[in-house]
């Protein structure tokens, strides 16, 4: 499998993708060719092949992250799907061209740390020094990312039984602006459960961030040629474009690229398990009881959030939908196309009997089996199309997990203020001598008698010390509250940007492949026409 | 003669006569023996009997008739004009198949003009329930200009148990032509009914196409079976039928045939030999071909019925997502035009190819069956000669009975190997046009899907143009 070249930067424009999905149009398949311009580049080809770069943009210091396509194109274009990177300032042009010599780790910016660290307080991180890369030089240059390989391979796990994994070889490239040349930086072999726990500690870090989906573990939605072995080849194939993809979406992320946890899922082979693990982001994590229960019990979340919940389920169901009946389709399809693969070999057999007709069937019976063998690589095609859309199935989510962060949020939120609310009403009848609300103190006193002035005292100043307490906290959670919803608004935002660009663009990739396909078979039956008018 | 003469000049302009194929033989054959003008174009439509035609002669020689077909131009023209429309099929019997394509199954180009004069339709099957069972008619019209007919016009209704007994008939005079198939009796896979609406249409097709191939053979088509099945009344078949030899006896007689016909195999002269083979390869081919057909027939109708739905998924998806609706829904309906083209490249098949290719599966099995005949005949012969040479019995009589089966020999030999000719030369046609419409349908397919998401593709792109001429400032 080749390597796959990556261009990426941090800036971009959305305006830019109308461009690509020109340009992506004017790459359509000539008459007779057999690629076609699809999504996926066909694997098998050279690394050199798949280099897309800004050209012609360079001196814009523009980059749209590239994902190998068939089919001419600018180099500019690369998958419509990668974003460009939407820098909240806009791109500095010096600074990308000149190659500066990365940070040593453990030399934190703690200026621009605490600046970004400004974006993860959301999530309730105050020490985000720890967690926040120093962004300033090494995410400023272009760098490529490419999940190259697959290897098999056999180890021990956790219970020292054996078992056979599939580990990615994860190439990071950085590429000079002045001479186009890239240089291998990084190399290092990742199995998917390190994917899954990386994905999982940016999920803890960055609640308010829609975090890119993972492919998925087993194949689903097949049909009937696809084995649902997650060791088939074309499986793995898929996979480790998948990867590839989740890569490049956090590295072209404003926020998760400057993750430096992510740095070292790229840069740093051994020991990154532990440090992940070390950061104790397990214990961050909200229970998912916690999450139900506040899910069911919030009284006033942001109305945006609920219908961001339903759009989500919605997005959920109609992708299944469509990708079990493509499914099928294409199963039906592939039965027409192969069954004419039969009137070869039975023309073949019948040419032999017949003086006039023999020539005419021969032929025809050879274009009957190129028609029948076309369908495989039409359907690998398809396939990628179903990629694209499975990854929308499950951004849906990660949206849910969005909301999910706000509601628990916003639960605790009324808890406090509820409990707040109740401390307040305590105290003021304690200071007035009236009883309205129910405290097993006060019932106790009434019972057993009065307490004593010193006593009612000493509660009312306990009280009034958690009333602060408590106003405070009130204070800052409903600041976070609301700072949460501004930057979680923010990211779903891009998100929606992105998902239309995405989606349009794989629509149109579909109709791309139809065409290639339509082309194909007015030719093969074309080529059967002329045989057959001959006999 | 002449008019229709002229109606075969302006049809091979007109280039799409319904006719059914390989029509040289009988061609001249009913040339040399159809008779003066048929007034059958003059009251054509006029169903039941008619005057007979008026100036009819009693023959005319080839010359005779292409002189009438000069000088009678204006009478020609006008009668054309009727017969035009005695030709378009469709004017009387609207369950013909009015697609190019079947129609164009059924011509023949060739230089000579057609001079067909016996035309046969089979339409309105009709059901008929009686106390004991419950049958199906069909409706047969021919229209004539042949002396030997009394009348120009006939309308009869027979049923399925009729075409069999006209097909043993023939076959009965004729053991060593190739007669044309029927139908099957019953489909047993896949029959749930035996009255259900596509099993009556394909079997009427195929019944027409049984006639009028008898009507098109040089031979068959004089014979005087046929033309009483064409011709009589319901009552007059019946007793009709009833004369000849009885069904045991005809029974009988096919046990002894299949024993004979062993016997014959062993003196078959060898071009006989290579038609045999010929026959057995043939047959093998044909039918896994016309399995093929049915398979893919059946695929197709399978991707269809899926296809049907996901368009209407994409309309569900453009209900949720703003930016999108436009798309999707160009999306839905272009899939739903790809839809609409696949049903259409179905039915193309069904019509052009899979006729077709099931009268050759059932016209293998014909052939086989006329191998049988000729062989038994043969054996015939060779018994009676052995004994005349080994004088076994009474040989008086034996030299003369052998002259006759010799005879008898050499016409049923003669005539296969003529019908023979004359049968693979359209089976070559047949085959040719049946995969040619094929591909020809699935071009078409292609071209209309593409055409489709093209326009589509286009509709994108325009709006994007539209979109960032807009941006720019």
């Amino acid at each position: 499998m080749g390597g796959y070249n990556r261009a990426l930067s941090l800036s971009g424009s959305p305006g830019l993708a109308a461009d690509q999905v020109l340009r992506r149009l004017t790459c359509l398949p000539t008459p007779g060719s057999v690629s076609s311009c699809s999504s996926w580049s066909p694997p098998g080809l050279p690394a050199g092949a798949r280099r897309w770069r800004a050209e012609g943009r360079a001196s814009q210091a523009e980059t749209l992250v590239g994902r190998g396509r068939g089919g001419g194109g600018a180099g500019a274009l690369g998958s419509p799907r990668r974003t460009a990177a939407m820098e909240q300032a806009p791109p500095d042009p010096e600074r990308q061209l000149q190659p500066a010599p990365l940070e040593p780790l453990g030399c934190p910016d703690a200026g621009l740390g605490a600046a970004v660290g400004k974006e993860a307080a959301g999530a309730g991180e105050e020490d985000s020094g720890v967690d926040t890369m120093p962004h300033n030089n090494f995410w400023l240059k272009k760098i490529e990312i490419s999940v190259s390989e697959a290897e098999k391979r056999t180890g021990r796990n956790a219970m020292n039984m054996q078992e056979t994994y599939t580990a990615y070889l994860i190439e990071t490239r950085s590429v000079e602006h002045t001479d186009g040349q890239s240089v291998l930086t990084d190399s290092l072999w990742r199995r998917y459960s390190e994917f899954e726990l990386l994905r999982n500690y940016l999920l803890v870090y960055y609640p308010h961030i829609v975090v890119p989906p993972l492919p998925e573990k087993r194949a689903e939605f097949v049909w009937h040629k696809l084995s649902a072995d997650n060791m088939d080849p074309d499986f793995v194939e898929r996979r480790r474009i998948g990867l590839e993809n989740f890569l490049l979406r956090i590295a072209s992320h404003p926020i998760l690229c400057r993750d430096k946890i992510f740095y070292l899922f790229l840069t740093q082979e051994g020991n990154w398990k532990e440090t992940v693990n070390e950061t104790g982001f397990q214990l961050k994590a909200d229970s998912r009881l916690k999450a139900l229960n506040a899910t069911f019990r919030v009284k006033n979340p942001d109305k945006r959030f609920t219908d961001l919940k339903h759009y989500s389920d919605e997005l959920q169901s109609v992708i299944s939908h469509l990708l079990r009946v493509r499914a099928r389709v294409a199963d039906r399809l592939y039965g027409v196309y192969k069954v004419h693969g039969n009137y070869g070999r039975v023309f073949s057999e019948w040419s032999a009997i017949e003086k006039e007709m023999g020539d005419g069937l021969q032929s025809a019976g050879h274009h009957m089996d190129v028609y029948a063998s076309s369908i495989d690589d039409i359907l690998e095609d398809e396939e990628h199309y179903a990629d694209q859309l499975k990854e929308y199935l499950f951004y849906a989510e990660a949206l849910r997990a969005v909301c999910r962060k706000h509601e628990l949020m916003q639960y605790d939120l009324e808890m406090a203020a509820q409990d707040l609310a109740s401390k307040k009403q305590q105290c003021e009848e304690l200071a007035t001598g009236t009883v309205r609300t129910f405290s097993l103190k006060g019932m106790t006193t009434k019972l057993f008698g009065q307490e004593t002035p010193e006593q009612r005292e000493a509660r009312i100043k306990v009280l009034e010390e958690q009333i602060n307490e408590g106003e405070q906290q009130l204070k800052s959670k409903n600041l976070e509250g609301r700072e949460f919803v501004k930057n979680a608004w923010a990211d779903i935002e891009r998100f929606k940007e992105q998902k239309n660009r995405d989606l349009k663009e794989a629509l149109i990739s579909y109709a791309v492949m139809q065409i290639s396909m339509c082309k194909k078979g007015i030719q093969v039956w074309t080529n059967a026409k002329e045989c057959f008018s001959k006999m | 003669m002449g008019t229709l003469g002229g109606a075969g000049l302006a049809a091979a302009v007109a280039a799409s006569r319904p006719r059914t194929l390989g029509m040289e033989g009988e061609r001249r054959a009913s040339q040399a023996r159809s008779s003066g003008l048929p007034a059958g174009g003059a009251d054509g439509d006029s169903p039941g009997g008619s005057a007979p035609f008026p100036g009819s002669s009693g023959s005319s020689a080839l010359l005779q008739a292409e002189v009438l077909d000069l000088e009678e131009d204006e009478d020609d023209l006008e009668v054309f004009s009727k017969d035009a429309s005695l030709m378009d099929m469709n004017s009387f019997s609207p369950m013909m198949p009015t697609s190019p394509l079947s129609m164009i199954n059924q011509i023949k180009f060739e230089d000579e003009p057609d001079l067909k004069d016996l035309f046969i339709t089979v339409d309105e099957p009709e059901s008929h329930v009686t106390t004991i069972e419950t049958f199906i008619t069909y409706r047969i019209i021919t229209k004539t200009s042949r002396g030997e007919f009394d009348s120009s016009e006939f309308e009869v209704r027979r049923r399925y148990q009729d075409f069999l007994w006209l097909k043993g008939k023939l076959e009965e005079a004729h053991p060593t032509l190739i007669i044309p198939p029927l139908p099957e009796k019953f489909i047993v896979k896949g029959m749930v009914e035996r009255f259900n609406d596509d099993f009556i249409e394909t079997r009427r097709k195929a019944l027409h196409k049984f006639l009028n191939r008898i009507a098109d053979h040089p031979t068959l088509t004089f014979n005087e079976d046929f033309k009483i099945f064409l011709t009589a009344q319901a009552w007059e078949l019946s007793s009709h039928k009833k004369q000849g030899p009885g069904l045991l006896s005809r029974m009988g007689q096919t046990v002894r045939a299949v024993a004979s016909s062993m016997r014959g195999v062993k003196n078959r002269p060898e071009e006989f030999m290579e038609m045999n083979n010929f026959i057995e390869l043939f047959s093998q081919k044909i039918n896994l071909i016309d399995k093929i057909s049915q398979r893919i027939y059946k695929e197709e109708r399978e991707y269809f019925d899926e296809m049907k739905e996901y368009g209407p998924i994409h309309i569900l998806w453009s209900a949720s997502e703003e930016d999108l609706v436009d798309t999707l829904k160009d999306v839905a309906s272009c899939i739903d035009r790809c839809c609409k083209a696949t049903e259409k490249r179905m039915s193309g098949l069904s019509e052009a190819l899979l006729p077709v290719v099931h009268e050759y599966v059932l016209y293998s099995e014909m052939l086989m069956g006329v191998m049988k005949r000729r062989d038994q005949i043969q054996a015939e012969l060779d018994s009676k000669v052995e004994a005349l040479t080994y004088k076994k019995t009474d040989t008086d009589l034996l030299p003369e009975e052998i002259g006759k089966l010799e005879d008898k020999m050499e016409c049923a030999n003669n005539a296969l190997k003529a019908d023979w000719e004359r049968w693979k030369q359209n089976m070559q046609n047949d085959i040719k046009l049946a995969f040619t419409d094929m591909a020809e349908e699935n071009i078409h397919y292609y071209e209309q899907c593409l055409a489709t998401w093209e326009s589509f593709l286009t509709s994108q792109t325009n709006l994007h143009l539209e979109e960032t001429s807009e941006d720019k400032p």
